[in-house]
């Protein structure tokens, strides 16, 4: 087979094979079982990044609880730039969702009864919080991805790299992949296409991110001419190891756990989050926002209350007043990794926690369907933006955000392939040209005069100083010149390993391309935006302005390839603009 | 925040010690045989040895190829032999071999595609064999709500469900070495988790498939595979539990008449 054949055709292809990609499979596969559906991963499904999610996934569920106290709740921790319309369908549907999960084999915890138990989280005012102990995605993936299996249908591409979007006419047909075993570049085409392939944080240093989260699905959408939106908000979770940026679940707080600094003291008290309690109170203190807790950090940090590591500035996580059997039967996974990482045991010793890169708010822009701007073309989970997570994403959300969307991408998916076309001759010519640029630009360059690693690591120093906890203007615009010098310098990294088989020097380069036009993106947005929302946090801007900003910002790629931001209002039903309560 | 330089600079400040790692090499459309590449990396406290691989890619020689992402012992990617032992190279500590050499090899009983990336393919295909979904005898809608499970229902597979495929059973496994038709610890062990589910109905569809001789049998009880698992799931006890069943199945189709076997 040639580089650059077209080897196969399907009605629908998934790009990722995590929550979001195998519950759109399934859909597909429900919707219309006569539509020949398949997913595309660069690693085997049971690999992708939700495996490492920890505390749980929020569906409305028990008594004293109601949907519109889910939907206030996620709304308020947007600071109101969610779409109402989308938080609205995603409340509804997200208990649905987490029972078919349950009926497929998630060993959800249990209480005594045998009912599906809740765990509080931050940000939330009722426990809603579902988990399985403390290794919820883990689980969750395995029991979907075992129940895919079920459906003889669903073809899967594992470990294939997808290099570019098939595109005619402002419709999309399919995509080219590097098939990693053979190093053969290949086109497949579809009548729709779904991106589910996860986030981006690779783009900083210091993420809690799987190594493979390198924003591809992304860069795909935005390459191929489709808007990304709200690429300013990426998220820190205010608990991650330092050196490995390991995530420390929230649950740990939400079990009763304490944020402390280097005095000892409960200094969420002091950034209007409520006074401390002995027993974890909802949407208070060590319960709040992310953004909030992460933000509290920083001002710690200046006030020289954190304590001082070889691998920066951290606070304490306290677990030890919950006692060992609670940490068993909860938290044994926080007990494994911080006897494993740090050499601490969480019973009897503080863990030394800082904030961490996370999650990104932004990602594709799609409408509640998943429908991207491109006919034909959909995302779901964290590569989308529907915008259920506005501009602060509240703790276990974002796992029934992958289910509820994956399944709507799904439906909307396959509906759309059972009127489509096949695709157009011309798509033949696209994947071939794809094949010579992987080849010319990247395998057979010599003389090699940049590498990968020297770039990723300008570019991660680059966005930890523009784009942190805290932003400016100015730093931002810094940090956009930057990585324009990057992007040049980027056209001439050439790879040295010459094999064809399992090439990871190449699927390196090709992720350093997603990761610059993602990181670019998040400039660009970050810049256009001047206040502080959630999130997105300027030291210039300090304060909201919803007359000016309560709104989407849309990036599409310009004919020189520079990012070009345009404003997008936000849908909002019948939760006016009002002030963030915590603690109070 | 601290400045990126000035955390890199004191992290080269506490860099003391070094370790050689010896690794394997294979590339099957360049090498006629596999051979041996020795790096020497830093060997610091924290350091596992993807670590010191990851050092070796980005510092040393960007053409090393093997498989990770998660780097916390979850995603189940990057197994390795590590001194010639099956380990998840994120949760082994590059101090604990020093003062080296610490060899690494790709997971023994799998072909090698390349360096340390191994074949898992034969393990992909085994798994739906065994059925490793719910199966029910009457499917009850979502809209009547969950299946109960007690906490003690669940206690009863939880440990079954916590594998994370990483394989490093199968490379231990001497029975899987030598037949290659053995369904495999990993498995069976999946198997054992929806049997004991108490949501499922499918243990006797699983039973069929683990009766034949490459299911179950092949196993000569080296209890190996319960070694080596980073997540301690005993594979090796649901093989045990699976030889009873087929055991005590074999006696029921001697004794029983067709009608009455089930």
């Amino acid at each position: 087979m040639n580089d650059g054949a077209v080897v196969a055709a399907h009605d629908v292809l998934i790009v990722g094979g995590g929550l979001a990609g195998l519950r759109a499979a399934i859909a597909v596969a429900e919707t219309d079982p006569t539509l020949d559906v398949a997913v595309v991963s660069k690693v085997y499904p049971m690999r992708s990044h939700s495996v490492s999610a920890e505390g749980g996934a929020a569906g409305v569920a028990a008594a004293d609880d109601s949907l519109e106290e889910h939907i206030y709740d996620t709304i308020s921790g947007s600071d109101w730039l969610g779409d109402q319309d989308a938080i609205e369908a995603f409340v509804h549907e997200a208990p649905r969702e987490l029972l078919r999960l349950e009926h497929w084999g998630c060993p959800w915890s249990r209480q005594p009864d045998g009912h599906i138990a809740v765990r509080a989280f931050g940000g939330m005012k009722k426990k809603r919080t579902w988990y399985a102990a403390d290794k919820t995605g883990f689980h969750m993936l395995h029991a979907l991805f075992q129940t895919t299996l079920k459906f003889r249908e669903v073809t899967r591409y594992d470990e294939w790299f997808v290099t570019r979007l098939l595109v005619d006419d402002g419709r999309v047909h399919g995509l080219v992949a590097v098939d990693l075993h053979t190093g053969r570049i290949q086109a497949i085409t579809a009548k729709s296409v779904v991106l589910a392939n996860g986030g981006c944080g690779k783009v900083f240093p210091f993420t809690t991110n799987a190594n493979i989260n390198t924003g591809d699905g992304m860069a795909l959408a935005f390459r191929a001419g489709a808007p990304l939106k709200d690429m300013e908000f990426v998220q820190y979770h205010p608990t991650g190891l330092p050196f490995s940026g390991i995530l420390i679940t929230e649950a740990t707080r939400a079990e009763g756990g304490w944020l402390l600094n280097k005095d000892g003291y409960r200094y969420l008290q002091d950034y209007d989050l409520g006074k401390p309690t002995p027993t974890p109170e909802l949407r208070s203190m060590e319960l709040g926002p992310r953004d909030r807790i992460s933000q509290a950090f920083v001002h710690e940090e200046e006030m020289g209350r954190t304590l001082d590591t070889p691998y920066g500035a951290v606070v304490h996580l306290d677990l030890r007043h919950l006692g060992a059997e609670l940490i068993d039967a909860r938290l044994p996974f926080v007990r494994e990794l911080c006897l494993k990482y740090e050499r601490i045991d969480p019973v009897t010793d503080l863990i030394p926690v800082r904030p961490v890169v996370h999650y990104m708010m932004g990602g594709v822009h799609t409408d509640v369907n998943g429908a991207a701007g491109l006919e034909g073309l959909y995302a779901a989970g964290e590569t989308a933006c529907v915008s259920i997570n506005g501009a602060n994403r509240l703790g276990s959300n974002s796992l029934p955000e992958c289910l509820v969307f994956g399944a709507r991408a799904g439906r909307a998916a396959a509906e759309h392939a059972s009127g489509a076309t096949a695709a157009p001759h011309v798509v033949a010519a696209q994947a071939a040209d794809e094949a010579r640029r992987i080849e010319h630009d990247l395998l057979d360059r010599v003389p090699w005069e940049e590498d990968v690693s020297t770039i990723r690591t300008e570019m991660q120093a680059t966005m930890e100083e523009s784009a942190g906890i805290y932003r400016t203007g100015e730093e931002m615009t810094k940090g956009a010149d930057r990585l324009r010098e990057l992007q040049e310098r980027a056209k001439r990294i050439g790879v040295r390993d010459t094999s064809r088989t399992f090439n990871t020097e190449l699927v390196g380069a090709l992720e350093l391309a997603n990761l610059l036009d993602v990181a670019e993106c998040m400039l660009a947005s970050g810049m256009q935006r001047e206040e502080s929302r959630g999130a997105h946090q300027r030291t210039d801007f300090p304060s909201r302005d919803d007359e000016k900003f309560l709104v989407h910002q849309l990036v599409t790629r310009d004919s020189d390839g520079t990012p070009r931001v345009e404003q997008l209002p936000v849908t909002i039903t019948r939760w006016p603009p009002g002030e963030r309560i915590y603690g109070r | 925040m601290a400045d990126a330089d000035e955390i890199a600079d004191k992290i080269t400040d506490e860099i003391t010690d070094e370790i050689t790692m010896r690794v394997a090499r294979y590339r099957p459309d360049k090498d006629r045989d596999p051979g041996w590449q020795e790096y020497t990396v830093p060997q610091r406290e924290e350091w596992t040895v993807l670590d010191g691989l990851n050092h070796v890619k980005n510092e040393v020689d960007t053409t090393l190829a093997y498989r990770w992402s998660c780097r916390m012992g979850i995603c189940g990617s990057c197994g390795m032999n590590v001194d010639g032992e099956p380990k998840l190279t994120c949760a082994t500590f590059l101090s604990d071999y020093a003062p080296g050499p610490v060899t690494v090899e790709p997971l023994a009983n799998f072909p090698v595609i390349r360096d340390l990336v191994v074949d898992i393919s034969d393990f992909m295909e085994k798994l739906p064999r065994v059925s490793p979904w719910i199966i029910r005898d009457e499917e009850q809608s979502v809209d009547d709500g969950e299946y109960l499970q007690t906490p003690e229902e669940l206690d009863a597979y939880k440990q079954f469900s916590m594998c994370i495929n990483c394989m490093l059973c199968y490379a231990a496994c001497p029975v899987y070495g030598l037949e290659p038709e053995f369904i495999g610890p990993a498995a069976i062990a999946l198997a054992e988790r929806y049997d004991l589910d108490s949501r499922d109905h499918g243990a006797r569809q699983r039973l069929d498939v683990l009766i034949e001789e490459e299911g179950v049998y092949g196993c000569t009880f080296v209890g190996e595979c319960t070694r080596v698992c980073p997540k301690h799931v005993d594979p090796a006890a649901a093989i045990q539990r699976y030889k009873l069943k087929a055991a005590q199945e074999s006696v029921k189709m001697f004794l029983l008449p067709r009608a009455l076997r089930r």
